[in-house]
Formats: structure tokens, sequence, C-alpha cells
């Protein structure tokens, strides 16, 4: 008979990952980020950092680890870009913070769940970085374009899904 | 009792902070970075070279950032840059030697071509280069100040912002290339943008597609003035004219010179459509199809310097074109002396009173018949054969026929006077 403990789904799922991988994977996702629109200028839809930061924060479980990781990302992108420091900063904090408290209720390896997050998430961004710039930044000029966001969504599911495989071969079970 | 109730309170606390630690995390990432966030956007970077007419149409975006935040951008972008670089060159590699080895199937076919563009071109040159000295001088008779662009440092796009927000390209050019924020980005084509922060081996391009960037303009044929301006979807607009049945799609814009930025008559791009804006009544939308491809930038040209008078070389190509369009005049004066019929009675025809003729050699051509192998008295030799005199003149020799204007209409033709034949 197989023997049972009383483990929460936290510490059953709970893993880590190598530190060269922690700070690789997303350092790579920002490279590819910056470098594959100049070729291909559709893929600007498409965040691999906000699919780093998803894959991070459900697969450690933690949302301070989340909210951390999240931010970190978000600062480096708002490094490369025109715009003041914090607003992918905070939107990403956010993101990470919510996957790693998703992450406890729901079977994160379950393809249709990771589906469903990873879009849910994105538009969760969208609406984040429109409040940030029209509320906090006071920048007008800055739309909500549904029709957009919701390609964007799909279009990052659609990467996800691979990403994540890979990403989870680098796993570490705590 | 103090000390248990105080007791109970540091643990009642401790178990507050340990039983809400993440969302006290949160909270406290978030507000420090809203803070930062509102202290970057009150203080841009005011101790940045930018004139006062370019920085009123600006905003935070466009401007370089505070010497702190500044600072933190560098570091960023030393870390990217190098690994951008590294890809950059690979990449530039790879195509290269394809380019070079592989890919020469069309080479003759495309040299032909281009050499035949040359061709054109020169032909246009020379045609245009009367209209420009000509509209040098009334600019210099109306003391205005054109700016010609008199040197600019090629650069390569490495890399981009990453984000569909932020219209930022990364060229592989930056200070120790003489580079400077608020400087022109031009292609071939037309106009890109403007250096917005520059590093030492890099800098950072702000397309004019981005929401933050901004040129003064003009309408080539209706010489309208606004200001062109990018939205947060990537498309450039006017959107500060009210509407105007003169502006027509397809309209070409070109840079006003106003902004100090950009330096006068670079082409922009076409109006592309006219609409009304909603958000902007009683103004509309002029959306502009930009002449560059912003979206396939691989190579810009970066304005490092311009003067009020023409640079060296261009004065030279122009001083070519002008003496190219003088030969080409020339020539074509030549012809035009060769072909007799061509000369009216007003004309002073050469070997017409008071003006003789001139030979090719430059010497005098005499009048006498007899010195002249070919052509019509007067005219320099023609190489063609000349008729005899006629022994009888009749109706049939050539200027017996009285011109059209000492005819009567309805007269008959023995009312009309015959004019004598000419002698010679």
């Amino acid at each position: 008979m197989a023997e049972r403990s009383y483990t929460s789904r936290e510490e059953l799922d709970q893993y880590g990952f190598h530190p060269g991988v922690t700070v690789m994977a997303p350092l790579v996702c920002i490279l590819l980020q910056a470098m594959l629109p100049k070729t291909f200028p559709w893929l600007i839809h498409i965040d691999l950092p906000l699919i780093a930061t998803i894959f991070f924060a459900v697969s450690r479980r933690s949302p301070i680890a989340g909210t951390v990781t999240g931010t970190l990302i978000g600062l480096f992108q708002d490094g490369l870009t025109n715009h003041p420091f914090g607003v992918d900063g905070i939107a990403k904090g956010v993101v990470g913070y919510v996957a790693a408290s998703i992450g406890f209720a729901v079977d994160v390896d379950n393809i249709i769940n990771r589906i469903g997050l990873v879009f849910t998430l994105s538009m969760a961004q969208s609406g984040l970085l429109y409040v940030i710039a029209h509320w906090l930044l006071g920048d007008v000029s800055y739309r909500f374009l549904p029709v957009v966001e919701l390609i964007s969504a799909a279009a990052n599911c659609v990467v996800a899904i691979p990403m994540f495989a890979v990403l989870d071969r680098f796993r570490i079970r705590d | 009792m103090r000390e248990v109730a105080a007791r109970g309170c540091c643990v009642t606390m401790d178990s507050f902070f340990y039983r809400f630690r993440n969302p006290l995390v949160l909270i406290a990432i978030v507000l420090m970075q809203v803070i930062a966030l509102a202290m970057q956007v009150q203080r841009p970077g005011k101790d940045a070279d930018v004139p006062v007419s370019a920085r009123a149409m600006e905003d935070a975006g466009s401007a370089p950032d505070g010497k702190h935040v500044s600072l933190l951008r560098r570091w960023t972008v030393t870390a990217m840059t190098p690994l951008e670089t590294a890809v950059h060159s690979s990449s530039v590699k790879v195509r290269g030697a394809w380019g070079n080895y592989v890919d020469l199937l069309h080479t003759r076919q495309q040299d032909a071509a281009l050499k035949q563009e040359v061709a054109r071109l020169r032909v246009e040159e020379a045609s245009f280069a009367e209209d420009a000295a000509q509209g040098r001088r009334l600019q210099t008779l109306l003391d205005f100040r054109q700016h010609y662009v008199t040197s600019t440092v090629a650069a390569q796009v490495i890399g981009t912002s990453g984000s569909e927000r932020s219209h930022v390209l990364y060229l592989d050019k930056g200070s120790e290339d003489g580079l400077k924020p608020e400087m022109a980005v031009i292609t071939p084509d037309g106009v890109v943008g403007k250096i917005r922060d520059v590093f030492p081996h890099t800098s950072q391009l702000l397309l004019i597609s981005d929401s933050s960037s901004g040129a003064g303009v003009i309408l080539a044929s209706t010489r309208i003035r606004g200001i062109v301006k990018g939205t947060a979807t990537g498309r450039v607009e006017i959107d500060n004219l009210t509407a105007d049945s003169r502006i027509k799609v397809g309209e070409l814009v070109v840079t006003s010179g106003g902004d100090l930025v950009f330096p006068r008559g670079l082409p922009v791009g076409t109006i592309e459509s006219i609409a009304p804006d909603p958000l902007h009544q009683p103004y509309t939308a002029i959306v502009i199809k930009t002449a560059a491809n912003l979206n396939r930038l691989e190579e810009v040209l970066v304005i490092t310097g311009t003067s009020a008078t023409l640079p060296p070389t261009a004065a030279q190509d122009a001083a070519t074109a002008e003496a190219t369009q003088d030969a080409n005049q020339r020539a074509a004066d030549l012809i035009a002396e060769k072909l007799p019929g061509l000369h009216t009675d007003g004309d002073a025809a050469p070997g017409a009173a008071g003006t003789p003729a001139v030979g090719a050699d430059g010497k005098p051509v005499s009048d006498d018949p007899e010195s002249q192998v070919g052509g019509a008295v007067g005219y320099i030799n023609s190489g063609l054969p000349r008729p005899k005199p006629a022994v009888h003149p009749d109706k049939f020799t050539p200027g017996t026929v009285p011109p059209a204007t000492e005819l009567t209409p309805g007269a008959p033709a023995s009312q009309q006077a015959p004019q004598k034949p000419q002698e010679q």
C-alpha cells in the first residue's frame, strides 16, 4: 500500500531553479524581445518577459518571490524604453504576485490551466499598463485597444506552451 | 500584567506581519515604484542642452532623463547592448557571406540598371541646378537662414526597446562617434527620428512614430504648417490643423525646420488619410504614411552637423551641375541655330543685320554664298546642300508667296501682292 502524507499542494509542487537559470532565462527573454522585432516587427506583440515572469512565479509558488522576480524583469524592460522606470516594474510585479497566488489553487502543470493563466494575466497586464499610463502618468494618448490586446494575449499563449515545456526541464524540486 | 500585555501586542503585530507578509511586500514594492514614477515625471532632464522651442512640444518621453535615472538606464543598456551587438554582428557576417558569395545572380542587371539610374539622375540634377541657384539667390536676398546638412554619421540598428508602446531603437554608435542628444536621424528616404539618449558606444533613437515624439512640418504644395506627432498605436499624425479643403490625400509632407532639430525640407511622408479627430474637435487627424519604412530600419544617418552655407562638396556638385546645364544649353542653342526654320523674323538670327554670324571656330561667317558649302545665307555651315538661286522665279519659288499675316482672307489669289523673290 502506498504511503500518503499530509503535505500541502505548496509543499508538493514547489520548485526551485539553479541561480544561472534564474538569471539567464529572463535575460535571454529580454534579449530576444529586444532583437526579434527588428527583423520580424509583428513579434512586438508577444511579451516573452511576461511569460518568464508567470513561469517562475507559478513554479516557485511564493508570492514574494513572484513579486520580486516580476518587478526586476519589468524594471529591466523599462530601462530599454523611453518610459520612466516603474511602468513595467509595477505591472509585472503585480502579475508575478497574482500568478504565484493562483499557483496555490490550481494545477499549473495542466496545459489548459497554463493557457488560461497566461491569457488572463496578459490581459491583466494590459489593463494595469493602461491604468499606469492613463492615471499615474497622465498620458491621455494611451488607449486600450481590446482587439489588439486579445491578439497579443492569444499570441502569448501560443508561445508560452513550448516555452514552459522547455523551462520545465530546468526545474528542481525543493 | 503590563509585560504580558506588551508581549501579547508584539505577538499580535508579529502574527499580523507574518500573516500578511505577501500583500505587504507587494504594496511596499508597488508604492516605492509609484513614488519613483512621480519623481521621474516631475523632474525630466533639465540639465540637457535642449532648445526651448523644441522642448515646448515634447514631453517626458522624448526628453533625456535626469542624472539618477540616466545612470540606471545606462546600466541597463550597458548590460544589454554588448549581447545585441554580438548577435547583430554575427547576423551581419552571415548575411554578408550570403550576399557576397552566393546571392550574386542578378548583379549585372542591377549594375546596368544603376548606371541608367545614375545617368537619369545626372540629367535631372542639371535641370534642377538652375532652380536651386535661383532659390539660393532669393534666399540671400530675403536673408533667409537655410541649414544644409554638412556631416552625417552612418549607424546600424542593433535592437529595439522590446515594447510595443515605446518606439525606440538602439544604434551601434554613441558619444565617442560624435553623437549627441537631439540630433536628427534620417535615411535616404526621409526622416526617421532623433537621438534621445547617448551612451559611449550606443545611442537611443526615438522614432517619429513614438507618442512622445514631434517635428515641425510643412505641407509641400499648400505650404500649411503643422506639427507631426506619433501615437500610441505607432501611427504618425498631424493633429493641430482644422479641416481645410486644400489639404488632399497624397500630398507630400516635409520638415519645416522650425523645431531646430530637423533641417528644413527633409521628406517626412505623404498624407494617407484625413478624418475628423473625435477626441480633439474641431481639429482633423491627418495620418501620414512615412517616407522611411520605420519597421524595417537597418542603417540610418545621424545628422551631426548643419551649416548656413552650402558645404564644399555640395557646392562643387552644384557647380558641376550648373556647368552641365550650361553645356546642355549651349548644345541646344547650337542645334537651334542649325535649324533656321525655328527663327522668326523678330529673332536676331546669326547673319542678320547687326549680328554677324559666328562659326564653330568663333570666326565670323561671310554672307557671300560662294564662301559657304551649304546651309542658308547668314547661317553657319550646317553641312546640308543649299539650293541654287532660281534663274526664272515663279509662284513655286521659295520666298515668292507672301507671309500669312499679309494675306487677306477671302481675296482672290490674283489680288495678293506677289513678293519679290529673295535676292541672293
